[in-house]
């Protein structure tokens, strides 16, 4: 324990003295009428802290022994977390006041599961992942269940908490098991001794511990957890699920795989190429059936991460890359797609149904036209750029002699495309309904047109995220 | 067979008995008290080890908090555990079915358990040597210096336990009168008292 270690920690710990402050702040002064004002302020750290870790970082920092490491690949995951929760804050803002449910502990909760996701991604210990996976979890338990008057959205709460406790469980055993045969929880010392053979009972601990984190990332068949959650947490909650701890879980997972168990490949390629397949298949056609929005949304990220694991599966530096583009793409079609889902309102009140959406373009081109540009990018149509997300984890699976995973892949993708373009049938040609409020906050009008925007005019070159992605990708696999 | 060796196997017997009988008794306040015998038996064990600190720890924290605990909510909540034990008995052969295969799967793996090379070395680097330190002295050592990260993240993961309670509980309620300590002390008796002359036999 030196300065220098905790100079590498800085924007954690600046994170997480903020939300100490910020609460005791709160609590001696106006309560939750601070709520409006904390949830602007914690929204501008997490976004200064972004551009900080993004400007700043350089090179491959391992402090306390090698317990958190930071290099490019947790920088580049860090950036997009942290972006993600500033943006979901602002968005749902309106959202959460209207209904009561802007308490201040809301905003901090988000942060202090954002510090738990920058553990995550960061963890060279096994024991530094589950406490950066506590941290985080705990946080979204709470607040999946803070509509307290709803019984969906305790529901949500308890659902997940206890699903999400069993998962914690076979992550644990699985990380003892490995600790029982290395020796040690350090990835360093577990990726030597795991180098080029991998004993019985450490296969056992590798397949228990992503089991676990496939609960994380609600990858099939552990995914049971997700459409619940989704549909009864309140949409901005949703809309937070949907994005950073995502990306923050995939992050783990390919540390996980990589630093620990990077010379052991083909074992773990496996599994993870049956999850892919697995997820991408029932996220595609479980979602036909659903009417709901968010339980739409739900099943699509079932299918996405379906995708990123197939960059992952593939087990080289390119999957990797390809991954991070992927996950990049996707958050910013999520965010984009939840500010217009948070702004789907009917006499002041939310509706879910995507029936409401009906001749939506008849009173509200614009929107109409941005929702339709996010719709094709999450169903993989070129020109927009959620295409070249899937053709960069395609091609890493190629690469990798993996051709019958890309086939799936774009098997699963053509399947998935229908409810995507039932959204956009809906909106230009559906029945004639009761039309959806005009009003729009205007953040969130700001979001969603800046997501469709991107991914019209990513195609150039996809706003220069390549190259990050390709020194986060080398950083990880070596 | 010495001294020691008949004290562990005397503690290791009490404590899975202890275990067991605090999974399959029907009175929960015997489960909490079969699990006391269980903590007190382990922490015996720890001594055994030469973890006299971890013993202490033991049986002040498990014995005399966690346990007492345990005890005050399984009094005070009401739950009817005869009915949720007949709804679980729905789910157990099933339950028996999954648990009997994984047994059988972890039976394989302890079977064809094997160590690293270098495990055992690892798991003995990190810790001092118990001859030259104490037991204290070596925990502080590890918690507060090598670990003190993972030590402050499960501080943080605590306070957000604790923001949970609060958060999905606390109501305030404003039907209810509070105490006002400053208009109390404010009060002034010359406008909240009046002395009235009272004449017998005619009351006010």
């Amino acid at each position: 324990m030196t300065n220098a270690d905790f100079q590498i920690l800085l924007p954690e710990i600046v994170l997480a003295v903020f939300a100490m402050a910020a609460l005791l702040f709160a609590v001696y002064t106006g309560k939750d009428k601070t709520a409006p004002m904390l949830t602007w302020i914690t929204a501008a750290i997490l976004a200064a802290l972004a551009v900080w870790i993004g400007w700043n970082g350089e090179g491959t920092n391992a402090a306390f022994g090698g317990m958190f490491v930071d290099d490019a690949f947790s920088r580049f995951a860090k950036v997009v977390i942290l972006i993600a929760a500033a943006a979901v804050l602002v968005m749902g803002e309106g959202y959460m006041a209207k209904r009561n449910l802007l308490r201040f502990e809301y905003p901090l909760l988000i942060a202090l599961a954002a510090v738990g996701m920058m553990v995550m991604v960061s963890a060279g210990d096994l024991i530094a992942l589950y406490m950066g996976l506590e941290l985080q979890s705990l946080s979204l338990y709470v607040v999946a269940a803070l509509r307290r008057d709803s019984v969906k959205s305790t529901e949500a709460g308890l659902k997940y908490f206890v699903l999400g406790a069993l998962s914690s469980g076979l992550l644990l055993y699985g990380a003892s098991l490995t600790y029982g045969f290395a020796g040690t929880t350090m990835f360093t010392g577990i990726v030597e001794a795991a180098a080029h053979d991998i004993p019985l009972g450490l296969l056992f601990g590798l397949v228990f511990i992503l089991m676990g984190l496939a609960f994380k990332v609600s990858a099939v068949p552990f995914h049971m957890w997700t459409p619940d959650v989704y549909e009864g947490s309140p949409t901005p909650v949703t809309a937070f699920f949907a994005t950073a701890p995502k990306m923050a879980a995939m992050g783990l997972f390919a540390r996980v795989v990589h630093d620990a168990f990077g010379g052991v490949t083909a074992d773990w390629g496996q599994i993870v190429a049956l999850l892919s397949v697995a997820s991408m298949f029932l996220g595609a056609v479980a979602a036909i059936g659903q009417r709901d929005i968010k339980r739409l949304m739900a099943y699509s990220s079932i299918a996405h991460m379906g995708f990123a694991l197939m960059g992952l599966a593939s087990g080289t530096e390119f999957g990797v890359q390809a991954m991070l583009i992927y996950m990049a793409i996707y958050v910013t079609m999520n965010v984009g797609t939840f500010a217009f889902i948070l702004s789907m309102q009917r006499d002041g009140q939310a509706v879910t149904d995507i029936g409401a959406l009906n001749q939506y373009s008849k009173t509200e081109p614009l929107k109409a036209l941005a929702v339709l540009v996010l719709m094709f990018s999450l169903a993989g149509v070129p020109p927009m750029v959620g295409f070249f997300g899937k053709f960069y984890v395609l091609q890493a699976a190629v690469q990798a002699d993996m051709a019958w995973l890309a086939v799936a892949g774009v098997i699963a993708s053509v399947i998935g495309a229908f409810y995507y373009l039932r959204i956009v049938y809906f909106m230009y040609f559906g029945e004639e309904t009761d039309p959806l409020d005009h009003a729009m906050a205007p953040a969130q009008w700001v979001f969603l047109m800046a997501s469709a925007a991107i991914m019209v005019l990513g195609v150039v070159n996809l706003l220069g995220i390549e190259g990050p992605a390709t020194a986060a990708a080398a950083a990880l696999v070596n | 067979m010495g001294f020691a060796d008949f004290t562990f196997y005397v503690f290791a017997v009490v404590v899975l008995t202890a275990g067991l009988f605090t999974v399959v008794s029907r009175n929960p306040v015997h489960s909490v008290l079969w699990l006391i015998l269980a903590f007190l038996s382990a922490a015996g064990l720890f001594v055994l080890l030469g973890a006299e600190f971890v013993a202490m720890l033991l049986m002040i924290v498990y014995v005399g908090a966690v346990a007492v605990l345990f005890l005050f909510v399984v009094m005070m909540l009401d739950v009817d555990f005869a009915e949720m034990k007949a709804e679980m008995a729905k789910y157990l052969p099933l339950a028996l079915l999954i648990g009997v295969v994984l047994l059988m799967e972890l039976g394989l793996v302890f079977g064809n358990w094997t160590f690293a090379d270098q495990a055992q070395g690892l798991r003995a680097a990190v810790t001092p040597a118990i001859a030259e330190t104490h037991n204290t002295a070596a925990l502080g050592q590890l918690l507060y210096d090598d670990y003190i990260l993972l030590f402050q993240l499960a501080g943080l993961i605590l306070l957000v336990a604790m923001i949970g309670a609060i958060v999905l509980t606390v109501r305030h309620r404003t039907d209810i009168k509070r105490q006002d300590i400053l208009a109390q002390m404010y009060r002034d008796p010359a406008k909240a008292m009046e002395v009235k002359d009272v004449k017998p036999g005619q009351g006010l």
